[in-house]
């Protein structure tokens, strides 16, 4: 795997010199300051980064939810910065998944059909193996026609997880997934993310201010104010805090 | 707390403009309604006070009593011998004769010429006295005998100048004249329509048969002489069957008929005003509740910073004061432009109205401000009673919910309840003899007030089902629909944004599963907040089906009716088919070669039993034209009316207890009492009869009326219809250019026709509570849209396109207008039954044909409603909209 780096047929998602400026003028903040970044296949890279540093705004422009101000984002082969709004949509739909921090899952669809959402859209059919042992490994089996409402966190964060994983995508996208359940859950989740790293090599970008999180991650990117400052393979969680308190990256 | 209500108010700009609307709407028919109405009032006022300008006493023919103004009874004439014996009396200062009548003008193309079915008034002018002219030469001169003058606007129309040749018929046929000049009314260049045609008074007293007599002497009474001693004194000299007044109260009994068909103008339009007010008040209702489950979290946090219970309520209630007032004031003004637009409609519909410049009364106002402001604040009481029940602790708690009420579990039973009250109101106003017409309508507009609002408390039991339905209905007609405006609007529309550089996407025809289903899905899942939506629309549904299905029912019964009375093979009638028509015209029409019997039916009017009731003659012909149901008596009975025989419709019989052989009294016009001997009684058709209460013959009717006038005339030629025989009838009534001849057919036709542009006025009205409706829809889809922001964004995010976003709300809205339609049109029909069980001439008959395109108009009102609300979500950007809390 790590023999493929720098093979650009092999990269998932490459971008290079990306500016995002918001607004104008005076009071223009700069998000991001000139990244490159390259997702490997097959890994699940952690984004790391006090708040404000510029994390979301990174992980919506490699989803091809934003637009970068200068720079280009290849998904998949494709460059993105010149793509229609439908064009980058279809795009989406196809090569990426997505797991948000407040789950956003639709309220009145069951669990199932909250999983198959993705597919629904693209008109296409589940792969009813594929999905029942999704099901199975999210342990959501006996919970399936059950909407939303009557599920806990939790359980709804392993069907938002089913859905992103459920069409295969070239690369989930996830953005502080733990930030809005307790640790106990939390951990259950991350193992479930690991786990569809090591299973299906699924390749999944984590956008996360946790330790103990990015410590699952195949390697882990350090933002602050806008620039990558520093990359690090697979680390421990005291590892990672202790390049966190080198950094000052509080 | 006012400050806050105001601010809140601001903030929420958008919303709160959707949400008055519906108020916006119904008051602007209000307002429109008044300025109408009040326009035509003061329009007609001025041309009957124009009148009497300098007339201080006027005496007119005096019929025996009041006679209603269906054309077909005017007050008789008198002898013109009186004016020299007026003139003489000392208080006397000046005094003019006249006469007037119907005189039709004839275009060049040998057509009478009308102006959206206004009248055709004819006269005699006397320029010796031009104290009592009310006309003003513009051009030419005065009319010599054999002369006329006509108006300025029907010259400039129609291509007449002074000394022209222009036709006039009156009571005879038609003759030649040469236009001596041209003339206007006062100031007024047109009286709503009406042309004008003046003679000199030999000449009009021989076109309106009145040789030797006058309609009417206007009196200027000398200096110094006050209006009680000029009248005084013209009594000591009058003669019977004439009467004098002072010039105000004869203006006032000129505008009488006028007045009372104002009144019922204004009562008609008030309650379509009314009806969209109604529906805007679900607008309101719905609106205010949604947002006000949006704005749990901010009650909330005003509970917990000490606010009771009465400030929310307050707060609320403030806001809906605000928007009812503000709306009330758009509303106001649009009733301007609505009372335009009635002008307009109206004479697109053959029915000019006298307009002189809007009438702004102050009463509009109040009224206007009143009503809008009040029923928005009733309709905001359950919504605002429902903010004072957020508890305090809903500011803290994630995505917390309005709590249903205690008292949410008898909802249903209570809306059951609610509808059975309406149905029994209606039942009761339907069913129980002997109710004034006031109370029936009454009970009958409160049942069907209290049905509505119980089945749309009740509808929201049916969203589920009726959405299931309605999905691949909707999924289908929308497809439909938008295969047939493809190739003319949607193709050409991709292609324009194509050649000016975007990238639209290609239009297409078959449904988009995805965003279909998940729209599908939405309609379903808010219950109440679907159910009244739909339920705006649903009053406008069941008021069109109802107005559909009483219009079938009418129309069946009526040609039957038609078949059922007469076999003639023509019908001669008005060219406005209804009209009265002089006895000429038949006279005319048995001298066509081929005619082998002619019966006309004269129609009139008599006092009996101290009522007016309307009475018709017939004639020798009658027995082989004419065909009775009767229960006494038979065709031969129709033999022994002359001279003094009648037949009596079974209900006057059965009211008054006339049987075969009883005597029966009837004060004609003319004052005289005559007695009749009752021959006959028939059953008059369900579908409508043309014949009075009381039948007499045509000898004796016209002895008793000097101006008798025909409301149908039927006639049998060798050979029965045929091509020939049609235009030879046409060519024979030439000269009578407001008559025509039609078959059989076409006589029903014509006549069901003019039943349906009424049902078209009726539809054009609630149209306007379709379209509060429509803005309805449109209200809560954005409310909805913007609740579901960080859901949009998600769906966005994860594949769907905008195109699909835009087709997902379509698909809720259309459902949510079909869901309307359903209910609406079945309680349609269900009104329609009542009525129609309780009516004999209507038998219910399920229109079909209309149903279905009130079904297709409802989709294209979802289409519709749905346009804007999905664009705004279409520009969501997805990010935003998922950082969106
Ligand atoms: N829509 C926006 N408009 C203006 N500034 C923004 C917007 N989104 C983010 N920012 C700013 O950009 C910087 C990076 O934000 P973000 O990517 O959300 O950081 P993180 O996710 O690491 O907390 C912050 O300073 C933030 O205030
Ligand atoms: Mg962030």
């Amino acid at each position: 795997m790590v023999g493929m780096v720098g093979t650009t047929t092999a990269e998932v998602v490459h971008a290079e010199g990306i500016v995002r400026v918001y607004g104008e003028g005076d009071t223009a903040v700069h998000a991001l300051r000139g990244v490159n970044v390259q997702i490997e296949p097959g890994q699940l890279t952690a984004v790391m980064g006090p708040s404000g540093s510029g994390k979301s705004t990174l992980m919506h422009i490699l989803a091809g939810l934003d637009r970068p101000t200068s720079g280009s984002v290849q998904i998949a082969g494709t460059e993105i910065t010149t793509l229609g709004d439908d064009a980058l949509t279809k795009l989406r739909r196809k090569h990426i998944g997505f797991i948000f921090q407040f789950f956003n899952l639709l309220p009145m669809l069951t669990a199932r059909d909250n999983v198959v959402l993705p597919l629904t859209i693209a008109g296409e059919k589940p792969d009813q193996q594929f999905f029942d042992e999704l099901i199975g490994r999210v342990g959501l089996s006996d919970r399936l026609e059950h909407r939303p409402a009557e599920l806990s966190g939790g359980q709804q964060q392993r069907v938002a997880i089913a859905r992103a994983l459920v069409s295969r995508p070239t690369v989930v996208f996830a953005d502080e997934p733990t930030g809005n359940l307790d640790s106990r859950t939390s951990g259950e989740i991350l193992d479930l993310m690991r786990g569809s790293v090591e299973e299906y090599g699924q390749t999944t970008v984590m956008v996360t201010h946790d330790a103990k999180a990015a410590a699952m991650a195949d390697r882990v990117l350090y933002l602050a104010d806008g620039e990558i400052v520093k990359e690090t393979g697979r680390s421990s969680q005291h590892e990672i805090l202790q390049i966190i308190d080198t950094l000052d990256l509080q | 707390m006012i400050r806050f209500a105001l601010q809140g108010l601001l903030a929420r700009k958008l919303r709160t403009a959707l949400t008055a609307i519906g108020v916006v709407l119904g008051v602007s028919l209000i307002s429109g309604t008044y300025v109408l109405t009040d326009s035509i009032t003061s329009a007609f006022d001025s041309i009957f006070t124009e009148n009497y300008k300098n007339t201080d006493a006027a005496i007119t023919g005096k019929s025996a009593f009041d006679p209603a103004d269906d054309g077909t009874t005017t007050a008789p004439a008198f002898s013109q011998d009186l004016l020299p014996k007026v003139r003489e009396l000392p208080q006397v200062g000046a005094a003019g004769g006249g006469v007037f009548g119907e005189a039709q003008l004839i275009g060049r193309d040998g057509k009478a010429i009308v102006f959206g079915g206004a009248p055709n008034l004819g006269f005699s002018v006397d320029p010796a006295l031009p104290q009592f002219n009310t006309l003003s030469l513009v051009k030419g001169a005065w009319p010599a005998a054999g002369e006329v003058v006509i108006d300025t606007h029907t010259a400039a129309e129609k291509g007449f100048k002074a000394g022209d040749e222009i036709g006039i018929q009156a009571r005879g046929a038609a003759e030649r004249m040469r236009v001596s000049g041209l003339v206007e009314f006062g100031a007024v260049s047109s009286i709503g329509g009406a042309t004008l045609a003046g003679f000199e008074l030999g000449t009009a007293q021989q076109l309106f048969g009145k040789t030797g007599k006058l309609d009417q002497i206007l009196i200027a009474a000398k200096k110094d002489v006050d209006k009680q001693q000029l009248i005084a004194s013209v009594q000591q000299i009058l003669p019977p069957a004439t009467q004098v007044r002072t010039a105000e109260d004869q203006a006032a009994e000129d505008a009488e008929g006028t007045t009372e068909f104002l009144n019922f103008l204004q009562t008609f339009l008030l309650v379509f005003g009314g009806i969209a007010l109604f529906v805007g008040s679900f607008v309101i209702a719905n609106s205010l509740s949604i947002t006000i489950a949006q704005r749990t979290r901010e009650f909330a946090t005003l509970r917990t910073l000490g606010a009771s219970r009465r400030q929310i309520l307050g707060t609320v209630v403030l806001e809906a004061v605000v928007t009812g007032f503000v709306s009330a004031v758009a509303g106001l003004f649009l009733g301007l432009a609505i009372a335009t637009g009635l002008f307009n409609l109206f004479d697109a519909v053959g029915f000019t109205l006298p307009n002189n410049g809007l009438v702004f009364e102050t009463r509009t106002i109040v009224v206007a401000i009143i009503v809008g402001t009040v029923v928005t604040v009733v309709a905001s009481l359950r919504p605002a009673w429902r903010a004072t029940r957020v508890p305090p602790i809903a500011a803290v708690r994630e995505g917390a919910t309005l709590q249903p009420g205690r008292l949410h579990r008898f909802r249903p039973v209570g809306a059951a309840l609610l509808a059975l009250a309406g149905i029994a109101a209606a039942l009761v106003g339907l069913f129980v003899d002997g109710l004034k017409t006031s109370t029936l309508l009454s009970l009958l507009g409160l049942g069907v007030l209290l049905l509505f609002i119980g089945i749309a408390s009740f509808s929201n039991r049916l969203v589920r089902p009726l959405a299931a339905v309605s999905d691949p209905i909707a999924r289908w007609s929308v497809v439909v629909l938008t295969a047939l405006i493809w190739p003319f609007i949607l193709l050409p529309y991709w292609a324009i944004r194509r050649l000016f550089g975007q990238h639209p996407e290609f239009p297409r025809v078959l449904p988009d599963r995805p965003a279909v289903e998940i729209g599908g899905q939405n309609s379903r899942r808010d219950p109440q907040r679907t159910a009244s939506t739909a339920a705006a629309l649903m009053i406008g549904l069941a008021l069109v089906t109802l107005v559909a299905t009483l219009g079938a029912g009418l129309i069946k019964p009526f040609e039957d009716a038609v078949d059922g009375i007469f076999s003639a093979d023509y019908a001669i009638t008005a060219q406005n088919n209804f009209s009265p028509l002089p006895p000429s015209v038949a006279a005319a029409a048995a001298q066509v070669p081929g005619v082998s019997e002619v019966t006309s039916v004269r129609g009139g009017q008599a006092r009996a039993f101290d009522k007016t009731i309307s009475i018709t003659a017939i004639d020798k012909t009658a027995p082989e034209l004419l065909r009775f149901d009767w229960r006494d008596g038979s065709q031969a009975s129709l033999g022994q009316l002359d001279p003094n025989g009648a037949i009596v419709d079974d209900e006057y019989a059965g009211d008054h207890g006339l049987s075969v052989g009883s005597t029966l009294g009837l004060e004609m016009v003319t004052g005289k009492v005559l007695q009749f001997q009752v021959r006959g009684i028939f059953r008059p058709p369900a579908g409508g009869s043309p014949f009075g209460n009381v039948t007499i013959a045509t000898a004796t009717f016209d002895s008793e009326n000097p101006q008798p006038q025909n409301i149908y005339t039927f006639l049998n030629m060798g050979g029965g219809v045929t091509p020939e025989n049609t235009a030879a009838l046409s060519t024979a009534l030439q000269t009578f250019p407001n008559a025509k001849a039609m078959t059989r057919d076409q006589f029903k036709k014509a006549q069901t026709d003019s039943i349906k542009g009424l049902l078209n006025v009726l539809y054009v009205l609630l149209a306007l509570s379709v379209l509060v409706s429509l803005f309805g829809i449109v209200n809560t889809l954005v409310l909805t849209v913007f609740e579901r922001t960080r859901e949009l964004g998600m769906l966005r995010a994860i594949g769907l396109t905008r195109g699909q976003v835009k087709r997902m709300i379509r698909q809720e809205s259309v459902i949510t207008a079909l869901i309307g339609a359903v209910i609406g049109i079945v309680l349609g029909l269900v009104l329609a039954g009542l009525l129609a069980a309780r009516l004999d001439e209507i038998t219910f008959t399920v229109p079909a044909g209309q149903l279905v395109i009130f079904a297709v108009v409802s989709v294209v009102v979802g289409i519709f409603a749905a346009i804007w609300p999905a664009r705004r979500a279409a520009r969501l950007n997805p990010l935003e909209a998922l950082q969106y809390e």
